[in-house]
């Protein structure tokens, strides 16, 4: 089975390299902190750390995107695309039937000036590569969402906040209950804006967060319980861009209703355009291309605009077999200050396999 | 070949699991030494006394080298992936209390909640330049309680022992740990979230879904759940 897997991963990585990709090779044993710090605790439920005696905490290659970009941008920084394949690593604790030990394809684009053609690129080409295998696709755009946040007629603090949970629906979905005043203050809170000294109850100061930042905090907090709540009115904006859920063409009608109220959106959704143009071009069926304005929204946090995936109808039970995105903003913070545009994808070959294989 | 029983090898939680089986009409006793991990059952036919450490009992059910025994479920549940296709829960014994709770500094008076441990993390991150550090033994229970939560910016720290200290240290800003009255927390200047635990442990009964069982073992089992009133 393995064999046969690396066969086929060889055999998907030689189209990539033939159409002008460079062949990328980096570690298994990767230095954990540079993880962690981007992706936060989450990920030790779903990599293997280990350690070293003298390079301190070392991951298990959970992906190849964090390697490929920190190669990229020690590069020339020149337009470039990548291919590679090789072994990843993710726990399973949810899914224990799961494989653990998986091989991955990849493809990455970097520093296409042209969002909306490089976007179509990626997606035509894994699409193109998936063909025979008859899969449902699935696309959406994180940068709807972030568009859609920037612009809320709320305060900064309450942007800042929603933004930083766009990745966990749950918390935001609270959060915007919260500021709309439909959430219940809880009485802790409360009692907390009504003492006029609250620090003199505060008792020994212990810990690495002083006093100052918690007085930070509470005037944060005063200042907020000031605002007037957000209007049921963007509430509900907020609900329907999140529900959006239909083939590109309509999807982007509904939005762009939707905008006429949330002119925040315009930007984002210009794009949006540009690229289903894009798309029709590159042969992309796109009239019937699903798009979800709430898909990608649980995966790691690190694609922030264009977001797909690929998916078995006939098997349910299986993980998406390709999945891909833009992540700029990664690049961003990899880059130490600069930011190339960077868009790509893997493709798991053992579920190639699993389907049929390809001819 | 017997049932094997497993209980913790020392303190209260042997003594106590002692009393309550014998309190059901089957008598529990060390044998051999003071020092001799050995024991014996009466009042009950076919079943062995496996004398193990309250953290091992989850890795010996979960291998089905025991058919029954004896811990915590906090452990159960930090221990085991998908625990509950392991190991089935017999009865609560009704000792062991204690919860798993995630503490801050009493100082704190701005952190009450998850939702505000998420807000504190988040400027802890942006002034410090590092995720707010919580230290525990429990990663699994934690750290998904956190995500559930909706916490971000954290990261768990390991601390086997003495967890409690590790603030005043100045090694994490924050703990989860398992307390029973709460009386060493303030001692350390913490206080509980005003939340759900993250579990609500105590000493209970468990089954081994996994060991193999002869149709006499099966009887024997039978047997002895049936004498302890299950």
């Amino acid at each position: 089975m393995k064999s046969r897997v690396r066969i086929e991963a060889e055999s998907i990585c030689d189209g990539f390299v033939a159409a002008g990709a460079a062949r990328f090779e980096t570690d298994i044993l990767l230095q954990a902190e540079v993880l962690l710090d981007l992706y936060g605790e989450d990920i030790r439920a779903r990599a293997y750390v280990t350690t070293d005696p003298e390079r301190g905490e070392m991951m298990l290659r959970p992906d190849f995107t964090v390697p490929v970009v920190q190669y990229h941008m020690a590069g020339d920084g020149l337009p470039a695309s990548y291919t590679y394949f090789g072994e990843v690593f993710r726990k399973q604790e949810d899914h224990p039937d799961r494989r653990s030990e998986y091989m991955q394809v990849g493809y990455e684009e970097f520093g296409g000036a042209n969002a909306a053609a490089a976007d179509a690129d990626v997606f035509g080409r894994f699409s193109d590569v998936l063909a025979p295998l008859g899969l449902r696709a699935a696309t959406g755009d994180i940068g709807i969402l972030i568009a859609m946040v920037r612009g809320l007629a709320t305060t900064e603090d309450r942007r800042a906040a929603l933004m930083r949970h766009i990745w966990r629906p749950a918390r935001f979905t609270a959060l915007v209950k919260r500021f709309a005043g439909l959430a219940p203050v809880p009485p802790s809170r409360a009692a907390l804006l009504a003492s006029e000294t609250p620090l003199q109850d505060a008792g020994v100061m212990i810990g690495l967060r002083s006093e100052r930042e918690i007085e930070t905090r509470i005037d944060a907090l005063r200042a907020d319980a000031a605002e007037p709540p957000m209007s049921a009115e963007i509430v509900d904006l907020i609900a329907a861009v999140l529900s959006v859920s239909e083939t590109c063409p309509n999807a982007l009608e509904h939005l762009r209703d939707i905008a006429v109220d949330m002119p925040g959106l315009l930007p984002a959704l210009d794009r949006f355009e540009a690229r289903c143009e894009a798309m029709a071009r590159r042969g992309v069926d796109v009239d019937s291309l699903p798009f979800e304005a709430s898909y990608g929204r649980t995966s790691m946090e690190y694609y922030d605009g264009f977001v797909f995936g690929f998916y078995s109808e006939a098997r349910p039970d299986l993980p998406p077999v390709a999945t891909g995105g833009r992540y700029d903003a990664l690049t961003r913070r990899l880059g130490q200050g600069r930011e190339i545009p960077a868009v790509g994808g893997v493709i798991r070959p053992d579920l190639v396999l699993d389907l049929g294989g390809l001819p | 070949m017997t049932i094997k029983l497993g209980v913790p090898s020392k303190g209260r939680l042997m003594e106590k699991t002692f009393d309550w089986f014998g309190a059901r009409g089957v008598t529990l006793t060390r044998t051999g030494s003071e020092r001799e991990y050995a024991g014996a059952v009466d009042g009950v036919d076919g079943v062995d006394l496996v004398l193990l450490s309250a953290g091992e009992i989850p890795r010996e059910l979960a291998a089905g080298r025991i058919h029954l025994g004896v811990t915590g479920n906090d452990l159960i549940q930090e221990k085991l992936v998908q625990w509950d296709q392991k190991v089935e829960p017999l009865a609560r014994l009704g000792f062991g209390h204690a919860n798993l709770i995630v503490a801050v500094p009493q100082c704190w008076i701005d952190v009450d909640t998850l939702d505000d441990l998420d807000g504190a993390a988040a400027a802890f991150r942006a002034r410090h330049g590092f995720r707010m550090r919580i230290a525990t033994k429990y990663h699994r229970l934690v750290r998904d309680y956190l995500r559930r939560g909706g916490v971000a910016d954290y990261q768990l720290v390991d601390s086997q022992g003495a967890t409690e200290g590790t603030v005043k240290n100045l090694t994490a800003e924050a703990i989860a740990d398992i307390t029973s009255t709460g009386e060493t927390l303030r001692a350390n200047h913490l206080k509980i979230l005003d939340e759900p635990p993250v579990l609500e442990s105590q000493a209970t009964l468990f089954r081994s879904r996994r060991a193999e069982v002869t149709d006499q073992e099966w009887a024997d089992l039978r047997a002895l759940i049936e004498r302890l009133g299950l």
